[in-house]
């Protein structure tokens, strides 16, 4: 079924490379956000002076930005293609379901590794001297954050009932997630409901694991929020293997 | 003949709602097969129980001897399947969705680009799906069901929304598909589809099944009334008419006569004529067909 698998990533990917909007809106566009944003915090402050957000938030910000696009975007497509049919056309055939959908995580994971590379490339003049961020470990903690975001997506697309309404709920849960992931106030500063749903919330362990990863953390102070990452993608791959549906 | 689709006792509701309440047949080896009913009368709950997309809540199934639900991906290697207003990618190349079905399968495939050319969709190789027309989408449809050389192929309302044309030049590649050895399995709701393609129909309505036999003997057994509309110069011939076997009634419109009975009726009304040299200048036989024969056994019409 290894063919299967191949063929139909390879053929995904050039169909969402033909899409007018799909490499321009899921890979461009973070990449041109980040630079703007780069230039103009360069600009105001000299790099000595450079606050912790600028220094660690930006870039962080800039990738979690990518990987909810690919999360929304897979979200989208499986809407898609199930109001289509098409889920339930390629069903009928020897594939396994499980190999249609890992086609799909397969193309998402290499347009973030697209998107990523590209950040670096535009913005590398960008990253304040004395920075070195561990590029491999940073990708490692990335895949692994991405996978764990993207199980939402499914149980996402699982219960969205149309194609129209996938990519709104996926916005208003994700988006919110950023916004207590910890990543513009510590997560201790919060009010201790507020701190429980950041705890109960993927996001907040995947922000902290970029972060420590950026700034050149060792792994063993993140095993928590790796531990936290999978036991989440468990999680959700068993839930929306229970409610998804084909058509 | 060898049967390669039984089925018996299925039955299918999705919550209070019975799809299916009752469903027996057998499909034999090389013929075309048709499930024949109003929208709503259960032909693709059938249909996709027995492609093994469904589970049936009772009732057995057997393709080619395999159980569809349980050896799903055994069968699903062995037959084809085209499945009603299903649609691809908008923007894959007809290539490629010919290339990706074919590597699906584990045994060899049939050669994509000459399944193409049969189906003419040869110049249209490099179109996105998305700008194919109706019957060329159709026609894609049916190559991706035959890529794999499957021993039965399904076909789930083909022609519905084509135009004439696109729906003869169809049937005419359905028929080819059956001199190729292959079993057809198809539903329509369509009488006159299934009368010029089926070898046999089952005709299903409320999710049951009322009748299954050829075209011919379903019109045949139930409603067996023919009727001949005559237009002759000598009026004087209606009495001759009335002795024609199986002739029940003649009524005479000035030189018009409308003979009505049942059996050999248009035969023996043709022998007498030619025998007595009768001068026609108008023969016209009304002939009931499928369509008739639902009315008689539902008591409504197909299209309603």
């Amino acid at each position: 079924m290894l063919r299967g698998l191949l063929k139909l990533t390879w053929i995904e990917t050039k169909i969402f490379l033909r899409e007018p909007m799909g490499a321009i809106g899921t890979i461009l566009v973070p990449v041109i956000v980040f630079v703007v944003a780069g230039r103009m915090i360069n600009s105001r402050a000299p790099a000595p002076s450079m606050s912790n957000f600028a220094r660690v938030g930006l870039p962080v910000m800039a990738t979690i930005l990518i990987v909810i696009s690919t999360v929304l975007s897979l979200v989208t497509i499986i809407s898609i293609y199930r109001e289509g049919g098409i889920l339930k056309r390629l069903r009928a055939t020897p594939l396994r379901p499980q190999t249609i959908l890992s086609a799909h995580v397969l193309v998402k994971l290499m347009l973030t590794t697209a998107s990523l590379v590209l950040m670096f490339l535009a913005g590398k003049r960008y990253i304040p001297p004395g920075v070195h961020p561990p590029l491999i470990s940073f990708g490692v903690a990335l895949a692994i954050s991405t996978l764990s975001l993207l199980s939402i997506g499914f149980v996402i697309a699982s219960i969205v009932p149309t194609a129209r309404f996938a990519q709104p709920i996926g916005a208003i849960v994700l988006y919110p997630m950023v916004g207590i992931s910890g990543l513009f106030v510590p997560v201790a500063s919060f009010p201790p409901m507020l701190r429980a749903l950041a705890h109960a919330s993927p996001m907040t362990y995947a922000v902290n694991l970029l972060q420590g990863m950026w700034v050149g953390d060792p792994w063993l102070a993140h095993l928590g929020d790796v531990a936290a990452l999978a036991g989440f993608f468990l999680l959700f791959t068993a839930i929306s293997a229970k409610v998804f549906r084909w058509e | 003949m060898r049967s390669v689709i039984q089925v018996s006792g299925v039955r299918k509701s999705y919550g209070s709602t019975v799809a299916v309440a009752e469903a027996s047949f057998d499909v034999n080896e090389g013929e075309i097969f048709g499930l024949i009913g109003p929208n709503g009368a259960g032909k693709t709950t059938t249909m996709e129980c027995i492609e093994g997309l469904r589970k049936p809540d009772g009732g057995s199934i057997a393709v080619l001897g395999l159980d569809p639900f349980r050896d799903v991906y055994k069968l699903q290697n062995r037959i084809g399947v085209q499945l009603q207003q299903a649609q691809l990618q908008k923007r894959i190349k007809v290539w490629e969705a010919v290339d990706l079905w074919a590597s699906l399968y584990q045994k060899k495939s049939i050669d994509g680009d000459r399944l193409l050319e049969q189906l003419g969709l040869t110049d249209k190789r490099n179109a996105w799906f998305m700008n194919l027309s109706g019957g060329q989408k159709q026609r894609l449809f049916i190559a991706l069901a035959l890529i794999n050389d499957p021993e039965v192929v399904f076909l789930d309302e083909l022609t519905t929304g084509l135009d004439p044309q696109a729906r003869h030049a169809i049937w005419d590649l359905v028929r080819g598909i059956r001199e190729r050895g292959k079993t057809v399995f198809l539903t329509t709701h369509l009488m006159e589809e299934a009368e010029r393609l089926c070898d046999r129909v089952a005709i299903m309505e409320h999710g049951r099944i009322i009748d299954i036999d050829t075209p011919a003997n379903l019109v045949l057994r139930h409603c067996p009334e023919r009727t001949v509309v005559i237009e002759v110069s000598d009026a004087g011939a209606a009495e001759r008419f009335k002795t024609v076997p199986g002739v029940e009634s003649v009524e005479r419109d000035g030189n018009r006569l409308t003979i009505s009975g049942r059996g050999e009726l248009v035969t023996e009304v043709i022998h007498c004529v030619s025998e007595n040299r009768v001068r026609v200048t108008d023969f016209r036989a009304i002939l009931p067909n499928l369509e008739d024969v639902f009315l008689k056994l539902t008591g409504r019409s197909i299209r309603e």
